[in-house]
């Protein structure tokens, strides 16, 4: 195909796009109008309903919980995806010898770079901890939270502690972390249906003060459980990724080698 | 109609709508400069930067969990597993 040939075909094609685009566009409600009911009666009732002021974690933990479930095996089967394929690359890779002589020494972290890694370290913590145990109470979640948390691993690689960095997420505790988390939630929807109710019923006391911590039943617990699975795959998708790149660097003369 | 919830806290609508525009303006600039970039370390770390002003544009438009989300993956842990498959590839070509 010569370069004028595509530049037409090119055209065309985004013609036709633009025009679909436009047709879509004629048919939308007004910038910032919302036209629909069901926004405007949850933000009536959620709140009366599940003691959770945070309501986009009454949304997502109760309302449409069933859908959030199913969110969370996609990140939960993604990890294992990772997992899997990146174990067989590094057999693969193991005999190798030819790759191995391709190591050469790490280039030294930056004092900056290591100390602000290290004073984020403990506030991404702290800040991880308290978005995936409030979902009720304010605006966060277990996603929110569980990522914030995988920051702060991350933070102790880049303060240039690779091998602390595997020390504190062993790849045994983080599987089990991540299968807790993303079997407690569907435990806690289990757990509905042998009382008799519909799966993931909030079936635990909801609290009588809307916004404190101990409220909404099911919603924090299952925002915990959340926080642990997302906690866990990102940890272990980075730390699998992580073993990928710095294997050749670690394994040079006098290195680290598997 | 309005629906705004008015606390000590509440910018003035006139001024939330400039900041409005000016981060819509700012997130088609920021998508503009990742495509346009093309050396993939740089491109990484002006995708992290749009991943920023990504999480300022949900914020502005009252969505502050997904800002979260988004100030996380896209500016922090996107960014950091696109490095580490360039830092493979790059070992790989040596």
């Amino acid at each position: 195909m010569t370069p004028r040939v595509r530049r037409w075909v090119f055209l065309a094609g985004m013609a036709g796009l633009a025009a679909f685009y436009l047709w879509g566009l004629h048919g939308l409600p007004g910038f910032g109008r919302y036209p629909g009911p069901y926004g405007d009666v949850i933000n009536r009732i959620a709140v009366s309903q599940t003691n959770a002021t945070g309501v986009v974690s009454a949304v997502n933990f109760e309302y449409r919980g069933f859908d959030t479930l199913g969110e969370e095996f996609i990140l939960f089967a993604a990890a294992t995806g990772v997992a899997t394929v990146l174990r067989r690359l590094r057999g693969e890779r193991e005999g190798s010898a030819e790759d191995e002589a391709a190591g050469r020494d790490l280039p030294p972290t930056s004092d900056a770079v290591r100390q602000v890694a290290l004073i984020l370290t403990g506030p991404a913590l702290v800040i991880g901890w308290y978005l995936a145990s409030h979902a009720q109470t304010s605006p966060s979640g277990g996603f929110q939270g569980g990522v914030v948390l995988a920051t702060a691993f991350m933070l102790i690689y880049l303060a240039g502690q690779f091998l602390a960095f595997e020390r504190f997420s062993p790849a045994d505790v983080t599987d089990a972390v991540e299968a807790v988390g993303a079997g407690g939630f569907a435990a806690i929807g289990l757990a509905g249906v042998a009382m008799g109710l519909s799966f993931l019923t909030n079936f635990l006391g909801l609290g009588t003060i809307p916004g404190a911590v101990s409220s909404s039943g099911t919603i924090a617990l299952i925002s915990f459980f959340v926080g642990m699975e997302v906690a866990a795959a990102f940890v272990l998708i980075v730390s699998e990724m992580l073993d990928q790149a710095l294997l050749l660097r670690a394994a040079g003369p006098g290195g680290r080698s598997r | 109609m309005t629906l705004a919830v008015v606390t000590p806290y509440t910018v003035p609508a006139g001024l939330m709508d400039v900041l409005q525009a000016v981060l819509l303006v700012l997130v088609a600039l920021g998508a503009t400069a990742v495509v346009l970039t093309r050396a993939p370390v740089r491109q990484v770390i002006v995708l992290s930067v749009y991943g920023l002003l990504l999480a300022l544009l949900f914020l502005v438009f009252q969505a502050p969990d997904v800002s979260l989300s988004e100030l996380a993956v896209g500016a922090i842990v996107l960014p950091l597993l696109l490095l580490l498959g360039l830092a493979k590839v790059r070992s790989r070509e040596k």
